[in-house]
């Protein structure tokens, strides 16, 4: 009896939308990933854009009253951020590790601090408009599959895609064909910093109306492990992200379902994306230039 | 004939360097132009001027008559001038046509790739010049004959008409390299002109036109081919007569030293690839090991230095039972050890030439004073290795990544000739070295023998292993097939118990 009640509780409609709408972050933040890792600069501060774009989001949603500008101030000003990691990692040859860890701090205390000067809050946002539905979901989440569309067709059908995948594999190689890997670099990067800020910008005037303190809640970091899941492809990332999606809707659902402390239902997501990387994968090969600065000349 | 490509008096200065130094070069259409030199002579130079990597200080390049002012490799490929890289420049993961397009790609619309007609290209290309390659398999999958042929695909599919090989043959099999020399004869005879970069005398003979020596940063000179000779070539390498074949003087064995009886050993797949070899080294002599690679050499010499576990067999040196025991162990009861490749077992590319030289040493006496390193001891002992090896840069604190081949080589040698062993073991000694420092390691390895060191000497190379032992082991399948006395080994007999006959 209770089983079968648990069941009808994972297995029904709701449960698919909303891993639907769980997944559009993950799938948005795990493309950016591919986009940067396929070119060779490893990008760990997703979770920061995503929290810089969902916060973005909601300011201007708020002073213009418009959440579509909401949308776009968010992707221009999560590609501005992600900048900041292209120049110090292809630019400076930096630790990209290092800057991507430096971006999130940045972005987590950013935030509050600026929800605190702008609104005089602290912790969440007073409510904005949020998009309005588009059938059954809100229109980052049609956004999302067609960008998992988009990519998969610029990675592997087109000649930027093909220079993208050089890049980030032997950047020599494409060097000595006359290939600008910084340029392709500093596009690549950019780009993930724009889809992450969509990402983020769906959280909070998509799912939500306002912004939250750390809302991101981990979301970028399991992007990156959706995107190694899915071995830097974007429809393997697509099917990794609806599969971490759908843990976290289960957890949403079973809380008060199960006798069981609320607390470990909310690990099920985060012990998942554990596992998955441990192994259950096989092996996932990462681009072979990722992480290391490029220098011409040198071998 | 005319000239296509001509690079006139070419300076190139580094801080504290005259890597290029006056010199000329020119490259006649549809020639075949070796360039050689030791490293470090300015052969990447030259080519790095010419493909406007570096901007040089004084000189002029004429390209079909023509000045030309080179900004970088995109000038010279847009010219036609193509080159194949010692170090293939292929992205692994993609397809050999996709490799062979990248950078020139050839689309439809807004950059959408066709795929299918860069196939079909590069089919036809691979065709036109008899160049055998799979279009569609990802470089990968292919064996490293058949990458270099793409590598040159490449540059013909930017319509090329110059093409530089640098080093092209260091990777190749000796059937690999005979299939070189033919595409490289058929090119020429197309109308390509293509310069040859190696430091392989032999291979300069076998199938080039002309030869172009540059030692030092000068162009000493440009010969033709037929007109020349090895030994006419090395003294313009390097400076001076060089002595190909090594001067020794009869060996007057001594007392036993080494003796191993019944090894065997497993390779890392578990295989069995030592079987029952026996064999015995006296003071003052040197045994070769020949055979093809892979024969169970690179076990022996593990074994018998530590690195690897023997299943059975007896290894004493002197008395002392030696088999199985630590590789530490092993050196400190003074056994050297030449590996047979430098850089994974022989230096740490990232310590300086002093740390290197007191690598395996370094707990010892006089380097180590308890827990310290005695400092001025260790500059001492590089200083005198430095000078007495002649190691360069004459720089303790440099890299020994920074070094060439030859003088990573010296540090090894100077490190464990310098430790006074009674067993010296040395596997491909010379590999990847160039002339001057064959020359100068081989007399090192001769001087050994006759202070009345056991010597084993492991090398792919025939006429090293001939020139220098006195008795010669043949390596078949994990057996030592034969022993044979310097004297009465031939190149036919060797050569015939390396492929498993009988005398």
């Amino acid at each position: 009896m209770e089983i079968l009640e648990v069941l009808k509780q994972i297995f029904n409609l709701q449960t698919f939308s909303s891993t639907l709408r769980m997944a559009t972050p993950l799938i948005l933040a795990a493309l950016g990933g591919i986009f940067s890792e396929r070119s060779g600069v490893i990008n760990i501060a997703l979770e920061g854009m995503m929290l810089a774009g969902a916060f973005v989001a909601v300011v201007v949603s708020h002073f213009t009253a418009s959440p579509w500008l909401g949308v776009v101030g968010a992707v221009i000003f999560s590609g501005l951020f992600a900048l900041i990691h292209a120049v110090v990692s292809i630019e400076y040859h930096a630790k990209q590790v290092v800057s991507g860890v430096a971006l999130n701090m940045l972005a987590a205390g950013g935030t509050v601090f600026l929800l605190n000067i702008l609104f005089n809050t602290s912790g969440t946002s007073p409510s904005v408009n949020s998009l309005s539905y588009w059938g059954n979901f809100k229109p980052t989440v049609y956004l999302a599959l067609v960008a998992v569309g988009i990519t998969y067709y610029i990675l592997f059908y087109t000649s930027f895609g093909l220079r993208v995948r050089s890049v980030g594999e032997h950047p020599h190689a494409a060097d000595s064909l006359g290939i600008s890997v910084k340029k392709i670099r500093y596009i690549c990067v950019v780009t993930s910093g724009m889809l992450a800020g969509l990402g983020g910008a769906h959280m909070s005037v998509g799912t939500l109306d306002v912004f939250r303190e750390g809302m991101t809640a981990g979301r970028g970091f399991i992007a990156l492990a959706a995107m190694i899941f899915g071995k830097w492809h974007p429809v393997g990332a697509l099917g990794a992200s609806l599969l971490f999606g759908f843990f976290q809707a289960l957890q949403i659902r079973l809380q008060g379902v199960l006798p069981i402390p609320g607390e470990f239902i909310q690990m099920i997501p985060y012990i998942f994306t554990v596992i998955a990387l441990a192994g259950v994968i096989g092996k996932a090969t990462p681009p072979q230039a990722s992480g290391k600065p490029f220098k011409k000349g040198e071998r | 004939m005319d000239s296509i490509l001509e690079l006139k008096n070419i300076t190139k200065k580094f801080p504290g360097v005259l890597a290029n130094d006056q010199v000329n070069f020119d490259l006649k259409k549809g020639e075949i132009h070796a360039l050689v030199g030791e490293n470090g002579a300015g052969k990447s130079t030259l080519m790095n001027v010419l493909f406007g990597i570096y901007q040089q200080e004084e000189g002029e390049v004429f390209y079909k008559g023509q000045e030309l002012d080179i900004d970088g490799p995109e000038d010279a490929i847009d010219l036609g001038i193509g080159m194949v890289h010692q170090h293939f420049m292929l992205v692994p993961t993609l397809t050999v046509a996709e490799n062979i397009i990248l950078g020139d790609e050839i689309t439809t619309g807004l950059g959408h790739l066709d795929i299918k007609q860069a196939t079909k290209e590069v089919a036809e290309l691979s065709d036109k010049y008899g160049l055998d390659v799979d279009p569609q398999a990802k470089i990968k999958d292919i064996p490293v004959g058949m990458e270099q042929r793409v590598e040159i695909l490449k540059a013909l599919y930017r319509e090329a008409e110059v093409l530089i090989l640098d080093e092209p043959t260091a990777v190749l099999t000796p059937q690999e390299v005979k299939e070189l020399y033919k595409i490289m004869d058929f090119l020429a005879e197309q109308g390509k002109s293509i310069i040859f970069i190696t430091h392989k005398l032999q291979e300069v003979l076998a199938v080039s036109d002309r030869v172009t020596v540059l030692r030092d940063g000068k162009s000493i000179g440009t010969v033709k081919t037929e007109a020349t000779s090895e030994p006419e070539l090395a003294e313009m390498m390097v400076g001076r007569e060089v002595l190909l074949e090594v001067d020794k003087k009869p060996a007057e064995p001594g007392e036993l030293a080494v003796e191993v009886n019944n090894l065997s050993a497993q390779n890392n797949r578990g295989v069995k690839a030592l079987n029952d070899v026996s064999f015995s080294i006296k003071e003052g002599e040197i045994l070769g090991v020949a055979g093809v690679e892979g024969n169970g050499q690179t076990e022996l010499v593990e074994v018998l230095t530590g690195l690897r576990e023997a299943t059975t067999g007896e290894f004493e040196l002197k008395g002392n039972e030696l088999l199985n025991h630590s590789a530490r162990d092993i050196k400190g009861s003074k056994v050297a050890h030449v590996p047979e490749d430098r850089h994974k077992h022989g230096l740490v590319l990232d310590y300086t030439i002093e740390d290197n030289l007191i690598l395996g040493y370094h707990h010892q006496q006089p380097f180590a004073q308890g827990i310290n390193f005695n400092f001025a001891e260790l500059e001492k002992h590089a200083e005198e290795l430095i000078s007495e090896y002649d190691i360069r840069p004459r720089d303790k604190d440099a890299l020994a990544r920074s070094l060439s081949g030859g003088n990573q080589q010296k540090v090894i040698v100077a490190r464990e000739f310098a430790m006074d062993p009674e067993f010296l073991i040395a596997s491909q000694p010379t590999r990847g070295v160039d002339i001057g420092a064959i020359e100068f390691i081989h007399q090192q390895i001769i001087n050994q023998r006759d202070e009345g060191k056991a010597v084993l000497l492991v090398s792919a190379e025939l006429s090293e292993i001939m020139s220098l032992s006195d008795r010669i082991a043949v390596m078949y399948e994990g057996e030592i097939v034969d022993i044979l006395e310097v004297e009465e080994a031939t190149e036919e007999k060797l050569g015939l118990l390396m492929a498993g006959g009988q005398i």
